[in-house]
């Protein structure tokens, strides 16, 4: 928890609350590989913060990767920028093989539904 | 109403968010509307932060929570460029994953998700701001 005052501007905020635990930018990404195929489980939220970090994630990992599975079981929420990553993340498994999100929370099908990805996407 | 103001720039969004979280959670804020409100958050401060300045400025944030049934409104400010998302066309989201361009889907889900988005430019300003009741 921080406090912080109404109106008054923060210009140099600490990214830790006073437990010293990191404030938002929270995303942990857990990779197993098993020959081609590669499961990434995201904690967390993927938003504008976030995302480029799984962007970097993928870059340096699906290659040689056939069957990708995410796992979403403890992903908090995705922004625009979160799609962003999963759409291109699927264009480039379309090529090679296969790209599958497993999981998925009702609030997050949602979103998926709302921006038409549950069509693009597949669950399992 | 509580306001906060931030320099607009991403690394500044969790303390948007943490702010406007604490105060929904005074108020009992189901977590779903929270997350939502939390998504709206993260499209509306990342937009003026990467569109509304040509160097750095102000984002202020206003929120008040409140009414029968119990609503959040809450204000998005920058003196930054006059700029009216809600004029971006809808993206077609019917389309297969090679065809579909990404942009305007963030505005987008924004107005999904909420019950109200308005825009107007006053005072040098670019006003915004989105109603949700729970």
């Amino acid at each position: 928890m921080i406090y912080l005052q109404p109106g008054v501007q923060y210009e140099e905020m600490s990214t830790r609350d006073v437990y010293g635990k990191e404030i938002g930018t929270i995303m942990k990404i857990n990779k197993i590989e098993e020959g081609n195929k590669l499961t990434v489980a995201i904690e967390g939220r993927l938003d504008t913060t976030t995302a480029p970090e799984l962007e970097n994630e993928f870059k340096a990992s699906l290659e040689n990767v056939e069957d990708l599975l995410l796992d979403f079981e403890k992903l908090d929420y995705i922004s625009s920028a979160g799609l962003r990553v999963l759409l291109s993340a699927q264009k480039q498994m379309n090529k090679v093989g296969k790209m599958t999100i497993t999981n998925v929370s009702p609030e997050i099908m949602e979103i998926f539904e709302v921006t038409g990805f549950s069509d693009i996407l597949t669950f399992a | 109403m509580k306001e906060i103001t931030v320099e607009a720039d991403v690394s500044k969004l969790p303390v948007v968010t943490e702010f406007v979280d604490a105060l929904l959670e005074e108020k009992e804020c189901p977590l779903k509307v929270q997350m939502q409100i939390d998504v709206a958050i993260d499209e509306l401060f990342s937009n003026i932060c990467y569109y509304a300045y040509d160097s750095s400025g102000d984002a202020t944030v206003c929120v008040n929570i409140d009414g029968e049934p119990m609503t959040a409104e809450i204000t998005f400010k920058d003196k930054g460029r006059p700029y009216d998302p809600l004029k971006k066309p809808d993206p077609d989201i019917t389309l297969s994953a090679e065809e579909r361009d990404i942009g305007g889907l963030g505005i987008f889900m924004v107005k999904k998700s909420m019950d109200e988005v308005l825009y107007e430019y006053k005072d040098g300003m670019n006003i915004l701001t989105i109603r949700k009741a729970f």
